[in-house]
């Protein structure tokens, strides 16, 4: 995630400040022939309230969030330039990763940061107002960009040049695209998921992989969020220590100050806790983005066996469309037809109408044959192109998770430390009673 | 027994205090003239002696009570804040250890291994070994609150113990009374009076105990005592223990409050262990479907398991040791109240005599009878006593909470320091993995 940039200045800018109120960007991932973000940097800098009407005329409050880009040339340049900006708000980041999902269904998209707070242990509020869950999502929306702006393939997307770069209008051009037509259908999806015969080994082991991610990362951030929330606890009730010790003093001669002393080293560590959980809160905001990337890469096995299924219909389609034909040309019903039995009943057609008919079905052969066609080079295309991304995929999880776990150790030594620090402290009054 | 125990402090010129109050201090004997001395360590204040004259050299018990003046003028001019009794000058060491389970036909109990070390002449041998039980225990106590009621006596751990809640023969619960009942021998060890008492002698020397001994006396004097001292209303304590009483009411408190904390804290650090458990198994769990990742993940879940071993000692440890010494102190807090409470009483009783009597002079001339004057050395000494023994019960507390929050600090800091290195050996192992990724990648 592109979030440990903490105030790093983008470039050599001295006075940038907007840049400076938001994270600079790392570029993680970044592809060979990306061409998108080799031209500029990209960054969501700041995030507003709103107020104004939505779809039934009611007011609301929502939260903007401020797109920032720069040309790579005025970067290593060193140009003052101010940056050019827009703001978006999430509904528009979801429009753009649908119409994304939509448009190149063999890629493994980069997730949105999460639409509610979950996963919250009690002292997080689950207020989508709340200033760190904004500040959080702002860091999130502009990791989405840095992914989706860095892939080989999605960062040539004129949509996606046109998110960043025009505010205006942009809504209208991406439903001109019509990407809403060619999505596809949940109950579609589910019916090939039940009947399609011969799909690709590797992509079911990768969508059972899927649910395997989905499944731990869960488990993992509720038990994290327990584990938080306990955590808490046993941090907070040392405050206690604090007030009787000082308490205490107030009768004690020569153990007073030692005493006072003490207690307020143990409110420190009460106090302490309050950093140590909103910084994990960044261990745990990778967790989700996996989360929700195992829900994109089932996606793409779905797709995967959506496109065989159409292929073996089609297939069957015209196995059967030519076996009527056999039947017609030589009168011979192999199968069960209604026509043979009207045939039977009512007698033979005139020649005049099986010739009609027979036309027909060259025709549709013909068309189906085309079908098949198109179908197989649809399923393999997206085969070859989604094993390349599932590939991609892969290695960047592998990557990113092991170093977020690195992170998760250093955040724990780093708590050790301030623990050791805050108890030698203490004791050093203990030992001055 | 031959040694007279001091009698605790004379006050100027007068005669030494009547045999009533303390019958059963010498088994009978009479007791030795003249006055004796004692010593208290109460290094910063004045050390309350005679009015310097020496001690009558007949009884051995005033030959170290004249040693132990000697040592209090070289305590005097030492480190005014140590007010233990210096280790050149102590001649007198206790262990308890050892526990072992006896089962006869009547009982089950625990007895524990006694041992004494000891130059003082009041002993036969310089060494002692002997198996006492907790009844044992108590009978000294009770003995040396009898004989010394102007003293603190130590307090002993809790008595009963409900069967079906705590296991009386678990390791862990022999444990922490074994150290208590260490720790209070030590006491009467240390304290100047009490470890010249013969029950205390009896009890480190005797092969058996024979506690039935001048029983039928403790019975009539506890009555006597009672006699005397009841139906006196009490008078307003002095300013000075007051101040001692208030003390003790808000320190008690105090403890009840850290108690209840430290309570609180096991009890929050349990249930962080239960969550921290299963959230090492998540990370095991994951590691199984993952190729790359699964030794990343097996390292975190391993280091998980390591903060939940340290996190398990911390909290028995807090538990274990902490708790019952905050405890003991409460009890001892009681002693102390109890003391206060007797000294109002002896202070009553002659201040009610008083009364009595003056009313008599005015009647009929008859001078203060000698009973009044008794009691007035009575108070004079219990206060004397007590003011020694509170100085002594206050540095004490003092060195008693020093190591006792010290120690918590220590297994505090012991716990981060274990966690600590878990994780670091998990960076090690990451970052010795990269290394290796990166050689195997080049060649």
């Amino acid at each position: 995630m592109a979030e440990d940039g903490r105030d790093e200045l983008l470039g050599t800018d001295g006075d940038s400040e907007p840049l400076v109120a938001g994270r600079s960007l790392r570029h993680k991932g970044v592809e060979q022939g990306c061409s998108l973000l080799r031209r500029m940097e990209i960054c969501v800098a700041e995030a507003e309230k709103r107020s104004g009407r939505n779809t039934v005329n009611m007011q609301e409050i929502f939260t903007v969030y401020l797109i920032e880009t720069r040309s790579m040339e005025a970067v290593s340049e060193g140009h003052n330039s101010a940056p050019d900006s827009l703001w978006r708000r999430y509904s528009e980041f979801e429009l753009l990763r649908s119409y994304l999902i939509v448009t190149y269904p063999h890629v493994v998209v980069a997730p949105l940061p999460e639409k509610r707070a979950e996963f919250v242990w009690h002292k997080l509020s689950a207020d989508n107002m709340d200033p760190d869950f904004v500040e959080r999502r702002r860091v999130g929306l502009e990791n989405f960009l840095v992914r989706v702006a860095s892939h080989s393939v999605l960062s040539n997307d004129k949509i996606l040049y046109h998110f960043l770069t025009e505010e205006h209008g942009w809504r209208e051009v991406v439903y001109e695209t019509g990407f809403q037509a060619k999505a596809e259908s949940r109950l579609r999806a589910l019916s090939a998921t039940f009947r399609v015969r011969n799909t690709d080994k590797r992509f079911m082991d990768m969508k059972h992989y899927s649910d395997e991610l989905q499944s731990h990362t869960s488990q993992l951030l509720r038990a994290r969020a327990r584990v938080a929330d306990r955590l808490y606890g046993v941090f907070k009730v040392h405050g206690n220590y604090g007030r009787v010790f000082s308490e205490w003093s107030a009768i004690e001669k020569e153990m007073g100050d030692g005493l006072q002393s003490a207690g307020h080293h143990m409110d420190a560590y009460a106090a302490s806790i309050d950093d140590i959980l909103e910084e994990e809160e960044h261990y745990a905001d990778q967790l989700k983005e996996y989360l929700s990337y195992a829900e994109a890469l089932r996606a793409v096995c779905r797709k995967h066996e959506l496109t065989q299924f159409e292929l073996e219909m089609a297939s069957q389609d015209l196995i059967s469309k030519k076996q009527q034909r056999e039947e017609l040309a030589t009168g011979i019903v192999r199968t069960f037809s209604f026509k043979g039995m009207t045939n039977k009943l009512f007698g033979q057609e005139a020649p005049e109408q099986r010739e009609a008919r027979l036309k027909l079905l060259e025709e549709l052969i013909a068309e189906g044959e085309d079908t098949v066609k198109e179908k197989t080079v649809e399923c393999q295309e997206h085969v070859e192109r989604a094993w390349v991304d599932m590939q991609r995929f892969e290695e960047q999880k592998d990557k990113d998770l092991r170093e977020a776990l690195i992170n998760y150790a250093v955040m724990q030594i780093s708590m050790c430390k301030k623990g050791i620090q805050v108890w030698s402290n203490a004791k050093e009054c203990f030992i001055k009673m | 027994m031959s040694v007279a125990a001091p009698r605790g402090l004379a006050s100027s010129g007068q005669k030494p205090i009547a045999e009533v109050l303390h019958p059963l201090a010498a088994a009978e004997e009479p007791l030795s003239p003249g006055p004796d001395v004692t010593v208290d360590d109460g290094g910063d204040q004045e050390a309350v002696l005679t009015n310097g004259t020496p001690v009558e050299t007949s009884s051995p018990a005033s030959a170290s009570s004249l040693f132990n003046r000697l040592q209090l003028e070289d305590d005097l001019e030492a480190d005014a804040r140590d007010l233990y009794v210096s280790t050149e000058t102590r001649d007198l060491f206790v262990t308890v250890d050892d526990p072992k389970k006896h089962v006869s036909t009547m009982e089950t109990y625990i007895t524990y291994r006694v041992s004494t070390k000891t130059t003082r002449i009041e002993f036969d041998l310089p060494e002692y070994c002997v198996r006492r039980r907790y009844q044992d225990f108590d009978w000294l106590r009770i003995k040396l609150e009898d004989s010394q009621p102007t003293h603190l006596i130590p307090p002993l751990p809790e008595k009963f113990v409900m069967k079906g809640v705590v296991d009386r023969f678990s390791e862990e619960f022999v444990e922490t009374r074994m150290k208590a009942l260490d720790k209070f021998l030590k006491r009467v060890a240390d304290h100047p009076v009490l470890s010249f008492n013969p029950h205390l002698n009896a009890f480190l020397s005797a092969k058996d105990l024979n506690k039935r001994q001048g029983l039928a006396l403790l019975t009539k004097v506890g009555e006597s005592v009672k006699q005397v001292a009841g139906g006196y209303k009490l008078r307003p304590r002095p300013a000075e223990f007051c101040a001692m009483g208030e003390y003790l009411d808000t320190f008690s408190q105090k403890l009840g409050t850290i108690d209840r904390i430290a309570q609180r804290i096991i009890k929050e650090q349990s249930e962080y262990l239960t969550e921290l458990r299963e959230y090492g198994t998540v990370y095991s769990s994951w590691a199984g479907s993952e190729e790359e990742l699964r030794r990343p993940l097996e390292g975190v879940a391993s280091s998980v398991t390591t903060c939940c071993g340290a996190l398990e000692d911390l909290s028995e440890n807090m538990s274990q040791d902490f708790l019952p010494v905050l405890r003991e102190y409460v009890l001892y807090i009681e002693s102390m109240k109890n003391v206060l409470r007797k000294r109002d009483q002896s202070q009553a009783e002659y201040e009610g005599r008083l009364e009595a009597a003056v009313l008599r002079k005015q009647e009929d001339r008859t001078p203060l009878p000698l009973e009044v004057e008794k009691c007035q050395d009575k108070v004079e000494c219990f206060n004397a006593d007590l003011k020694a023994d509170w100085e002594r019960w206050q540095s004490n507390k003092r060195q008693d909470f020093k190591q006792l929050l010290t120690g918590m600090a220590d297994k505090n800091i012991n716990y981060y320091e274990k966690c600590q290195s878990g994780w670091e050996s998990l960076i090690t192992l990451l970052q010795d993995k990269q290394t290796e990724d990166k050689t195997s990648e080049t060649n």
